[in-house]
């Protein structure tokens, strides 16, 4: 590695893109934009962020000091932030982006919480949001079982850069790699994505079957069969599904699914133990996006005639007053019994 | 009747004298030129392998040609091709060793190449170029103007539409591409569903006002003497489908990258060949689509600024004469109908020409629709060819080829930017689409069919006895207003195109489609019965007409 490297820029200071920054520091001088400056600062002087990063005020001053820039913004920012970066973003900037969400423009006349006709023209992954308003082709997406807790704390962990382009998969494994942080390939970019956002609403089936205390047994035939789902529905929305397979699929997903650090598994938890889905949600302060994605996904299965059991039968259970000993009856009654029947 | 006279088109040549038509300075050069891209196809092909797997690749290469001169032999295969191959082997043969042998290989890999490149490149002859052109106007003439003399030529500057002979209408962004043809290297990739494509889009080309572009024809048509003669004499290049090994793909791709980048205006069918089906191409081939962008990157990486810009056509006929055969291959490829060997109809001068006068003198009328000029990164450009991004704000494209700061080959992101233009374009076809009459009413006819069989899947319902298929007038017209009215709220959105044809009457559309569409076939696709129903004689074709408007969800609302 040359000893002169570009700064590496990070858009966002929240959890992760701090967790990023301090990935990214091992190895680069790194140049951070938040949308309030004083928050870099503060982590700075605190300890919690390396000298090497350094926080600026200016997009500009980012794109134009940097080739390859994170970008951490959470997806209901992520747009609105992306177009004012757009007037200084360039062909040859590489742009990777680490935010599990996805981006509705749904038809008009159709509620959010309660999507009718939608297809894939309606939804976007984030990278095709950065196609859209950028003139940036060269994306990537940084995916799989990374909690931005355990980053910071200096545990062992590693990702996925996913991309269509080697060179972005290249520039971002040599921008993260550390001997504490493996950096895998995927060139499944829309898998990678998709996966990210998918798992989401596993992890609250998996939370209701724990707050059930149905076992350990039901709870992995809940995941595997909900990866079932996640790959049929992956498979029609323009996945080849070897980004399922890897970390950003199967390893997000355990993580996930088991972790009471996840507010999609607290929601779920909750669920299990009782609790009205109306209630948790005015308790939480944070949103836990699972709950939308399983709208989501049931809208887009019904659309693409794809056999989802477990996440129909969740919507069945948040939105549509079945009993959650009524759903584990319905999934086990479920006609199918085929292994692995989703290659 | 009065003599038809030859009519000028509407357009200035940008261009007048044929000497300065980049063409003709590339065929002037032949032979330079040829060497040239020898020379680029065997770096390109030893930059992806050592002497080892040259030896492989001409091993393969033997394999498939020599396959190829015993199962398939055209008449236009020169003679020697035996013997060259039989040279090659045994060349192959020889013993030897280390760099010797090498050489030796490296030496018959350029033999191979230069001999490949003699059968692609075309010779661009400005003589045989006028006489063709004054032979086609006269045609064009005498054909189109005799019957129906009422509007001559007809160029309404504000719509943007421009109608020649009546016959033929041009739209799209006719005056944008003239400017770009200035400054710019203009590609044309037009749909394919005729033979008759060529033909028609080289006089287009010309009644444009532009220069005489390099296209790529399928040497099939060079069987067909006649216009084989023209076709090499018109500045096409010889593309052979047949040939599938590394060492002819390369000399072709050398070949447009290289002529591409000498700024010669090119047009080439990216789907390949015809559509099968009849709907508009699913897929491009990426092998020719790709020259694009390596000639781009060529040019900004030798300072050269000169920008290559693609632009979509897509033409519309009434029928297409091919239709009942190559739907015939359709259902035989999807492999639920036995195969029947069909012979293609139109591979004699005669046949050809029949099949040209056919079209030409019966009341049916054509479009040809140019869609929205881009870079080969998609973008829009303005008329001197500078790219802009959404906002409109110009984009310096050469930076795609840049990494940190400096030009950086990678062919593997070239792929990537190969493929996604390659989606640009297909989404730009289905914009600018112009949906005629006689697409309507195939669409609808067969969506109603279909309804009436639900219980028969796609490969049932073409097995019907035609007699099978009949539709009451009334519930047939409901349900054509209602797909025009669809079709028009897509056309809003900006999604596709329609002929003014289609904004009349619902008596008049149909009336209309009805009486164009497929008129040539010995069985009508569609047509009203003495009692008034829809009734059909050839479903496979009617199919192959309703999939034209494949892909717009239309059959949601039927």
């Amino acid at each position: 590695m040359s000893t002169f490297e570009k700064p590496c820029g990070v858009l966002g200071a929240g959890s992760f893109g701090t967790a990023v920054a301090n990935l990214l520091a091992e190895n680069r001088d790194v140049l951070m934009w938040a949308r309030r400056p004083e928050v870099i600062e503060r982590m700075t002087s605190s300890g919690t962020l390396p000298s090497r990063v350094v926080g600026i005020p200016g997009l500009k001053e980012i794109a134009d000091g940097c080739s390859l820039i994170f970008v951490t913004i959470p997806s209901s920012d992520f747009r609105s932030v992306l177009q004012q970066c757009a007037p200084h973003l360039r062909p040859d900037h590489i742009l990777i982006h680490t935010t599990k969400g996805l981006d509705l423009s749904l038809p008009e006349g159709t509620s959010p919480t309660e999507p009718d006709r939608i297809s894939r023209e309606h939804i976007h992954t984030m990278s095709e949001v950065i196609r859209q308003e950028t003139v940036v082709i060269r994306v990537g997406c940084m995916a799989g079982p990374n909690l931005a807790g355990e980053i910071m704390a200096g545990k062992p962990a590693a990702t996925v850069i996913a991309s269509k382009f080697d060179e972005v998969i290249e520039q971002g494994v040599r921008a993260l790699r550390s001997s504490r942080f493996r950096v895998y390939q995927n060139h499944d970019i829309t898998g990678a994505e998709l996966s990210g956002v998918l798992k989401n609403t596993i992890a609250i089936g998996s939370g209701i079957v724990q707050g059930m205390d149905l076992g350990e047994n039901a709870q992995a035939l809940l995941i595997t069969m909900g990866l079932g789902d996640m790959i049929r529905l992956g498979k029609v929305l323009g996945s080849d599904l070897r980004a399922f397979m890897g970390l950003a699929g199967i390893g997000d997903l355990i993580a996930t699914s088991h972790s009471k650090a996840s507010r999609n598994f607290t929601v779920g938890y909750r669920i299990g133990q009782g609790e009205p889905l109306s209630v948790i949600l005015d308790s939480m302060t944070e949103v836990a996006e699972g709950v939308n994605t399983i709208r989501i996904a049931t809208a887009l299965a019904r659309h693409y005639k794809v056999r989802i059991p477990v996440i129909s039968t969740l919507h069945r259970i948040l939105f549509e007053g079945l009993s959650t000993t009524e759903g584990v009856k319905l999934l086990m009654e479920h006609p199918f019994d085929v292994d692995a029947e989703f290659f | 009747m009065s003599k038809p006279q030859p009519q000028p088109s509407p357009f200035e040549h940008i261009i007048r004298d044929i000497r300065e038509w980049p063409i003709y300075r590339l065929s002037r050069n032949r032979s330079k030129f040829i060497e040239e891209v020898t020379k680029e196809a065997f770096a390109n092909l030893s930059a992806r392998s050592n002497s080892n797997t040259l030896e492989e690749i001409i091993a393969k290469a033997l394999y498939m040609e020599q396959t190829r001169i015993r199962e398939d032999h055209w008449s236009i295969d020169p003679r020697d091709e035996k013997a060259f191959w039989a040279n090659v082997k045994s060349r192959l043969l020889q013993a030897g060793n280390g760099e010797a042998k090498s050489a030796q290989r490296e030496k018959l890999v350029r033999e191979i190449i230069a001999r490949y490149a003699h059968e692609i490149a075309g010779r661009f002859k400005p003589r045989t170029y006028g006489f063709a052109k004054k032979l086609v106007r006269f045609f064009f003439a005498r054909l189109l103007n005799a019957p129906a003399r009422r509007g001559g030529i007809r160029y309404l500057v504000t719509g943007k539409r421009v109608s020649i002979y009546d016959k033929i209408t041009l739209t799209g962004p006719i005056d944008s591409i003239r400017s770009l043809a200035k400054t710019s290297t203009i590609v044309i990739i037009p749909t394919h569903f005729s033979n008759l494509d060529s033909v028609v889009m080289g006089w287009v080309i010309e009644a444009m006002g532009l220069p005489a572009f390099l296209y790529g024809a399928g040497l099939n048509l060079f069987n067909i003497r006649l216009l084989g003669y023209f076709m090499n004499r018109l500045g096409a290049y010889k593309v052979d489908r047949r040939k599938k090994n590394i060492i002819y793909l390369e000399t072709l791709n050398a070949y447009s990258t290289l002529a591409l980048h000498r700024g010669a205006h090119s047009l080439f069918f990216p789907g390949g060949t015809r559509s099968r089906s009849g709907s508009i191409e699913k897929k491009l081939k990426l092998g020719l689509l790709r020259t694009t962008i390596d000639a781009q990157r060529r040019n900004f990486s030798e300072g050269d600024g000169r920008k290559v810009i693609i632009v979509p056509a897509v033409i519309s006929y009434h029928v297409v004469l091919e239709a009942p055969a190559l739907i015939e291959q359709f259902l035989a490829a999807t492999g639920k109908e036995r195969y029947y060997s069909d012979t293609d109809r139109f591979s004699t001068s005669y046949k050809m020409a029949r099949l040209i006068l056919r079209v030409f003198a019966a009341p049916s009328d054509f479009t040809i629709s140019f869609g929205r000029p881009m870079d080969v990164f998609g973008h829009s450009v303005d008329d001197e060819g500078q790219s802009l991004d959404a906002q409109g704000n110009p984009i310096d494209i050469s930076r795609y080829f840049m990494l940190n700061g400096a030009f950086h080959e990678d062919t593997q992101r070239d792929a990537e930017y190969n493929k996604l233009l390659a989606q640009t374009i297909l989404s730009e076809y289905y914009r600018s689409n112009v949906v005629l009459s006689s697409h309507l009413v195939a669409f609808t006819a067969f969506e109603l069919f279909r309804k009436q069989h639900p219980r028969l899947d796609l490969f049932e319902l073409l097995r019907l006895p035609p007699r099978e298929c009949r539709l009451s007038y009334p519930l047939f017209a409901e349900t054509v207003e209602r797909l025009r009215n669809r079709i028009l709220m897509i056309q809003d959105e900006g999604k596709v195109n329609v002929s003014p044809k289609m904004s009349e009457s619902i008596e008049e559309v149909i009336r209309y489609g009805l009486r164009n569409l497929g008129i040539f076939h010995s069985k009508r696709p569609l047509l009203r019965s003495r009692t008034g129903d829809i009734i059909t004689r050839d479903l496979k074709t009617l199919y192959y007409y309703r999939n034209r408007l494949d892909g717009y969800n239309l059959h949601e609302h039927v």
